[in-house]
């Protein structure tokens, strides 16, 4: 499987945020993106998942399921943690795994299960995820990330809010995807613990250049 | 098709155990409905001539209530960027979202009709054609009002906005919905043609809501 991003434009408005990027990620690597504020890394991440239109080049991956789109197979872990506050933090992971995974219900089930003891929230399962702190819901919100299959991950500054520890895990778990032949791509600022590492530093564009 | 349901229900339970939508939604039809027979007089046979138009103006506004939350909590949260990443189109998850809005305030909206209309002293043998007519108008609020929701996510307080953008949109429903209820007095099948065009009006809100909405959210979450 291989992510390719070949002579990416991406504007916003009239802005060009990213100029030209062109990397390819090969199965089991992680593509670390790095680079100031504003240098287009939640862009980049955005266009992969498929939110945002690229001005031109392509995005695709390739030795994927050819009857799925790029977004349906990646997972997409943004700034917001996508943790309902009203419900536990049980509740949400058997949403995400029921939505995300599919028909069977005794797999989710068991999926959610393996994900919670994975991560360490056994204490935290029936708990309202309105009370969790700000790291813990992070840790509830890259749960998704286990509760169903996708080869892509993408995780824009994952890290945040988490604890040193709860980063070491999740460096680990992110090493363990890549192992299965799993890709990332994953902009931080901080460094991490992972193997197989790809990197692109992003240059902010030019203020108010065209293209 | 099994995520579709389960964003409904999820999107059913989040409605019911948050409670505040439904219970502004019931509690402002409530106070609208009941008010108005002390503003009016106690002039009973005008009270029961204008009660289908009050029932039905009143639903429409306390359905406006909650219409902006359909995609709002979930893209401050961050859920519809993943659900969005999932295994459904948008135009799927606008429809799961308008289905789930339409269950969870529609539905006890136009349940609730008949029993306000007693204070409006309007004939208890309305009361089904009421109901049903509410059921079949509420489907075309919810769908049509997720354009609007849509479109109007990034506004803070985008409430009245969202209301002059879609209202002129809830007219036709409005007006066949009222005709369909007072037309069945005229006879058992009096009501008919204006119960048809109501469904039909409906139907095509089913249709063109999602896909409208989902254009719009595609221009939100960029």
């Amino acid at each position: 499987m291989r992510l390719s991003i070949d002579n990416l434009i991406v504007k916003r408005g009239e802005r060009t945020v990213l100029s030209a990027v062109t990397v390819a990620v090969n199965t089991g690597q992680s593509l670390l993106l790095t680079g100031p504020n504003g240098a287009g890394k939640t862009t980049l991440i955005r266009t992969i998942a498929g939110f945002l239109a690229p001005a031109s080049g392509t995005v695709s991956l390739e030795g994927g399921d050819p009857e799925l789109d790029l977004a349906q197979q990646c997972h997409f872990v943004g700034h917001s943690n996508g943790v309902k506050p009203s419900l536990t933090v049980g509740e949400n992971l058997k949403f995400w795994a029921a939505y995300l995974g599919g028909e069977n219900a005794k797999a989710n089930g068991a999926r959610v299960t393996s994900t919670i003891e994975a991560l360490g929230l056994e204490d935290l399962g029936g708990i309202e995820a309105a009370y969790l702190s700000a790291g813990q819901k992070r840790r509830v919100g890259l749960a998704r990330l286990l509760v169903a299959d996708r080869p892509l991950w993408l995780l824009d500054e994952p890290t945040v809010s988490l604890d040193a520890a709860s980063a070491t895990q999740l460096a680990k778990l992110i090493n363990v995807h890549t192992s299965k032949g799993g890709l990332a791509v994953i902009a931080t600022h901080l460094p991490m613990a992972l193997e197989r590492t790809l990197d692109l530093r992003l240059q902010p564009a030019l203020a108010g250049a065209h293209s | 098709m099994s995520s579709f349901w389960t964003l409904v229900s999820r999107d059913l339970k989040l409605a019911l155990s948050d409670g505040a939508a439904l219970g502004t939604a019931l509690g402002f039809y409530l106070i609208v409905v009941s008010l108005l027979p002390l503003g009016l007089g106690p002039d009973l046979n005008l009270l029961s001539r204008i009660a289908p138009g009050v029932l039905w103006i009143a639903l429409l506004l306390a359905a406006l209530l909650s219409l902006g939350r359909i995609f709002e909590t979930d893209y401050e949260d961050g859920s519809l960027e993943a659900i969005a990443a999932g295994p459904m189109p948008l135009e799927l998850i606008a429809a799961a979202k308008a289905l789930a809005h339409w269950l969870a305030t529609g539905v006890p909206l136009a349940l609730l009709a008949p029993l306000l209309g007693i204070l409006l002293n309007m004939d208890l043998a309305m009361s089904p054609v009421l109901v049903l007519s509410m059921l079949i108008g509420t489907l075309a609020i919810s769908f049509l009002g997720s354009i609007g929701a849509a479109l109007t996510l990034k506004t803070r307080r985008g409430g009245l906005l969202l209301a002059l953008l879609i209202l002129p949109f809830y007219v036709p429903t409005l007006i066949f919905g009222i005709s369909a209820v007072s037309m069945s007095l005229n006879g058992p099948d009096g009501g008919t043609p204006a119960f048809l065009i109501l469904a039909a009006i409906s139907l095509a809100s089913l249709v063109i809501g999602p896909l409208a909405a989902a254009a719009a959210l595609r221009v939100q979450i960029q």
